[in-house]
């Protein structure tokens, strides 16, 4: 269900800004949605960031994957269970370049055999690689689009462009991250159509981005290799937005609105989904702490100042009532009073 | 607000990093111009609609180059009858003679570098 109200929703945004365009209102799909797209995104990525830097994290927490630094004898693993900063820094990079919690994954699997069943816990790579081959492909695509963003084409693109184009498949010339990123976005959704456990915990907010994601994929392709959207038109016109003086949208194909509209779509959606991790991997609390705990003074960050009432002073307020009553006092009336 | 003074850093330059292509547009007063062909002035049709062509022309050297050299094919008849030899330099380049000022307005703009001039000489146009 929540994979059909994703699809219609993505097809609905489709559709809008297709027709819209084709009707003559590429001023509102191809100017004033991506100015507040980009405005949305931009403000909402630093508010996010700022709410969560809010959060006190007062203390460690080490789920590790490794010994802890303790004795000289005993052989710690500094990159599960850093102590410094600096294998800190490593356990982050190798985190958020290589996806290393995913590395770890595993699945459950019973064999049946002949003495009953018995529980097995395999290695379960396939996410890691997909999420992997997706983040990767997701970057340079990004990156080669700069050369429609800027006027000279900044010096990065054309190497990336060869190294990503360099089987010369047809002309075009076939990059090899469009395909791969729609063979990834495909293993990541068909994993939550069809794998039950995944299935049943997934939500709008899983296929939505992915299945937006994957029109924005599909739009582009179609541009370059089918349609051939004429790109000097294109870039002219983004130029204008990226300059702040934007032109006709003249002799643009309605498909470049929706492929804008699209990516749109995912700047105003970014902040406030669990896209967020692209900001969030980097305020881990399990991840970016060394496990300094037993080493280090650690004092809470919040720490209010406390106000006591000892029991003396308890006494004092309530001496009378609890003679009264028959309680034992430690000091008597009659001293208390002197 | 905690740690301050590593995420305010990390904020602003990924910030500044992913809006990039705006700001320096804006600051850097960047203007763009839309890339002029020169057109060859003696002639007046190309063996395709012009239209066509200019979405069309890299399948249609990549189709030439394949019947060319593999299926031993070597001319092409236009849609209103006219032959022309299935050639880059003797038919392309005899009228946009200036490969400067007609492939390359584009392709350098749009940061397009076909390998076409890998084996092909360009002419040397106008000159």
């Amino acid at each position: 269900m929540a994979f059909f109200i994703s699809l219609i929703l993505v097809l609905t945004l489709c559709a809008a800004s297709y027709y819209g365009a084709e009707a003559g209102m590429q001023w509102l799909f191809g100017m004033t949605i991506p100015y507040l797209a980009i405005a949305g995104f931009v403000c909402g990525f630093a508010y996010k960031i700022y709410s969560w830097a809010k959060s006190p994290v007062p203390f460690r927490i080490p789920t590790t994957g490794g010994q802890q630094y303790s004795h000289e004898w005993i052989k710690n693993d500094p990159l599960d269970n850093p102590h410094t900063v600096s294998w800190t820094v490593g356990r982050m990079l190798l985190e958020i370049l290589t996806f290393r919690s995913l590395f770890r994954n595993t699945e459950v699997v019973i064999h049946r055999t002949e003495d009953g069943p018995r529980v097995a816990y395999n290695s379960a790579r396939w996410l890691w690689l997909f999420a992997l081959i997706f983040h990767y492909c997701f970057l340079v695509i990004f990156l080669r689009h700069f050369r429609f963003f800027m006027d000279p084409v900044p010096f990065f693109v054309r190497g990336l462009e060869f190294m990503d184009g360099i089987f010369q498949i047809g002309a075009p010339r076939l990059y090899q991250t469009d395909v791969l990123i729609l063979a990834a976005v495909g293993f990541l959704l068909l994993r939550r159509v069809f794998d039950q456990k995944v299935r049943y915990i997934s939500l709008i907010s899983d296929y939505f981005p992915l299945l937006l994601i994957g029109g924005i994929c599909l739009s582009g392709i179609y541009m370059r290799y089918l349609s051939k959207t004429d790109i000097n038109a294109v870039k002219t016109y983004v130029m204008g937005l990226f300059t702040l003086s934007p032109v006709s949208a003249e002799g643009i194909a309605p498909i470049f609105f929706m492929h804008l509209f699209l990516v749109c779509a995912l700047l105003l959606y970014f902040p406030w989904s669990k896209l967020m991790h692209l900001g969030g991997v980097f305020l881990s609390p399990t991840r970016n702490l060394p496990n300094d705990s037993r080493m280090r003074l650690h004092v809470n960050p919040w720490k209010p100042p406390k106000k006591y009432h000892t029991y003396e002073a308890y006494e004092d307020d309530f001496r009378e009532f609890m003679v009264e009553a028959g309680l034992p006092v430690d000091k008597p009336l009659d001293k208390a009073d002197a | 607000m905690y740690n301050a003074k590593y995420i305010m850093p990390g904020l602003v330059i990924f910030l500044g990093l992913i809006t990039f292509p705006l700001w320096f547009n804006v600051l850097s007063c960047t203007r763009y111009e839309a890339p002029q062909l020169a057109l060859p002035e003696d002639q007046q049709e190309c063996i395709i609609d012009a239209k066509v062509m200019r979405a069309e022309h890299m399948t249609l050297l990549n189709d030439w180059r394949d019947k060319y050299v593999r299926d031993g094919e070597i001319t092409f008849t236009a849609a209103n009858g006219k032959i022309y030899d299935m050639s880059l330099m003797n038919t392309c380049m005899s009228c946009h003679t200036n490969k400067e000022q007609f492939c390359d307005s584009c392709h350098t703009k749009n940061s397009v570098y076909p390998y076409c001039w890998e084996c092909h000489i360009a002419p040397r146009g106008n000159q």
